[in-house]
């Protein structure tokens, strides 16, 4: 278990260096997607410790999803390491221990909340002898992402927030060991915002691990721990109090190394950054 | 395992190849995403009934050839049906993201083709039923065999339906196009399947496309138990060809759906 005090949002001491007794939940070396006649993500280098939230950032287009779909083992053209949980990413066995939440919600239009959550619950944890654990899951998971009062509304009808909710509840029914959520907070409310980051929170304080997207910069400060991402390449990787220097905000401190790694690419300067050094 | 687990983790294990608890919550699902579309449930199981009571009083002179076309239509619309249904189903759940979400859990493949296969099988009998009784008690169509035999190739096409669905969906990128599938997959066999002429009276090379499409043993077993009381080598035969045609056609469409895509 890691030991981080409770609480929300705010500046999480989140160690810069992973415990030396804890593999990485998450181990990138030479990570390279293609798609197409693209090459969506170049030769990355990362690791994601343990029970801590780490925000994946960057502009939309910059290969985050793509990062997350091969993290979960959706994506096709891999090659590199990559390991979760010990194992190659997409090893069957993993697909019970990850909760995956896709940027667009994906649930069953024509279902009930309940009845959305009570056949992904079956999925995974089927069987008769599993009905009452199924049915304490589903309650639990529609109390945290604050459904209760829409369990009989169709997913159809609800709000495009509401339905990214529900999405996000069917990732919560399993107790993942590891969680990735692409842009979960996208389109929500202030408040509503701030709830599920709390709710993150509580998760990772229990041990998960969070991988989570977001292309407001504003909810980095949330994250123990981030990867700052652009065109497919990770500009920096550390917490964002390490990421900041003086009294920038997360945002200036990616417009700046966006600016030094353009900088030196004019320059010709060969591929590794030493901003991701100085990150550091 | 050196991981570190959260507290309640159950025991990892390997998926086995197919989950009936998993197959069965899968067809009751897709039971229930239909319960919330009764237009569409009245649609098919009432369709194919209008279609065989408006039959019967087109041939309002002509009682044989009723019983024909009527026999080999019982074979028919579950084929169609079934086809339409499953293409834009499964199309609907590629293109939602519940199947990437699916598949990235622990779902094995042919717990979903056979939670499909289920769930409309179930439909396709109630049809089936529906069609083949209102012929036979209420339109007078002349059966000799059993009308249980009847309601085995429906079932039988209905099946073969589903996996040409299945199959076809996930070559389509829209719904628009999942239906253009259905005149360019089903007509074909419709015109050659001898419904409209007895298949030894086609050009000789139709007649040997027809031999290998499988909605022509579809009919060809209607008309077997239309023709015959007891059970022919011929109907085992068309029967057995349906069956293996669809089992083949469902491996194929299993082999469509990709855990990792590009």
């Amino acid at each position: 278990m890691m030991n981080y005090s409770a609480g929300p949002a705010t500046d999480q001491p989140g160690t810069p260096h992973e415990p030396p007794d804890e593999p990485p939940a998450i181990r990138a070396r030479a990570l390279t997607v293609v798609r197409g006649p693209r090459t969506v993500l170049r030769d990355l280098d990362f690791s994601v410790p343990p029970g801590q939230i780490t925000g994946l950032l960057g502009p939309s287009g910059c290969g985050k999803s793509t990062l997350m779909r091969s993290v979960v083992g959706t994506q096709a053209k891999v090659t590199g390491t990559l390991e979760v949980l010990g194992r190659p990413a997409g090893d069957a066995a993993l697909r019970s221990r990850i909760g995956y939440v896709t940027q667009a919600p994906s649930v069953y239009d024509d279902l009930t909340v309940r009845q959305n959550l009570e056949y992904f619950a079956a999925v995974l944890d089927p069987g008769r002898a599993a009905a009452a654990h199924r049915r304490t899951n589903v309650t639990r998971a529609i109390t945290s992402v604050a459904l209760t009062s829409h369990t009989d509304a169709l997913a159809g009808n609800l709000s495009g927030g509401q339905r990214s909710r529900v999405s996000l509840a069917v990732a919560l029914l399993g107790n993942p060991e590891l969680l990735v959520l692409d842009e979960p907070t996208v389109g929500l409310d202030p408040v509503l915002r701030r709830d599920l980051w709390n709710l993150f929170h509580s998760i990772a304080d229990s041990g998960t691990t969070i991988l989570v997207s977001s292309h407001v910069m504003d909810e980095a400060e949330r994250c123990h721990r981030l990867l700052l991402m652009r065109e497919g390449e990770i500009l920096a990787d550390g917490t964002p109090d390490a990421l900041r220097s003086g009294d920038e905000t997360v945002e200036d401190a990616f417009l700046r190394l966006v600016d030094e790694a353009d900088a030196r690419r004019q320059h010709g300067t060969a591929t590794s950054d030493p901003a991701e050094e100085a990150a550091r | 395992m050196t991981m570190h687990t959260a507290p309640d983790t159950p025991e990892t294990r390997r998926p086995a190849a197919i989950s009936w608890a998993r197959t069965t919550a899968t067809a009751a699902r897709v039971l229930r995403q239909l319960r919330h579309d009764p237009r569409s449930i009245a649609l098919m199981l009432l369709v194919p009934c209008v279609m065989l009571f408006l039959l019967r009083y087109v041939f309002d002179g002509d009682p044989r050839t009723f019983d024909n076309i009527g026999a080999s239509l019982l074979g028919i619309f579950p084929l169609v049906t079934m086809f339409l249904v499953t293409s834009i189903a499964t199309l609907r759940e590629r293109t939602s993201g519940t199947l990437e979400r699916l598949l990235a859990m622990p779902l094995g493949k042919a717990d979903l083709i056979m939670g499909y296969a289920l769930a409309f099988g179930t439909l396709a009998i109630i049809q089936s039923a529906l069609a083949t009784g209102l012929a036979l008690w209420v339109l007078g169509l002349d059966v000799v065999g059993s009308p249980w035999l009847l309601l085995v190739v429906a079932l039988l096409d209905a099946l073969l339906g589903t996996a040409l669905g299945l199959f076809v969906s996930a070559f389509a990128a829209s719904e628009f196009q999942a239906v253009q599938f259905m005149p360019a997959v089903i007509f074909p066999q419709l015109l050659l399947c001898g419904l409209f002429t007895p298949r030894p009276n086609m050009q000789p090379v139709l007649e040997a496309i027809s031999n290998v499409l499988p909605m022509s043993y579809a009919v060809d077993g209607m008309n077997e138990v239309l023709k015959h009381t007891d059970l022919t080598a011929n109907f085992v035969r068309d029967a057995v060809v349906v069956a293996a045609v669809a089992a083949l056609v469902l491996v194929l469409g299993a082999a469509t759906l990709r855990r990792r895509t590009a």
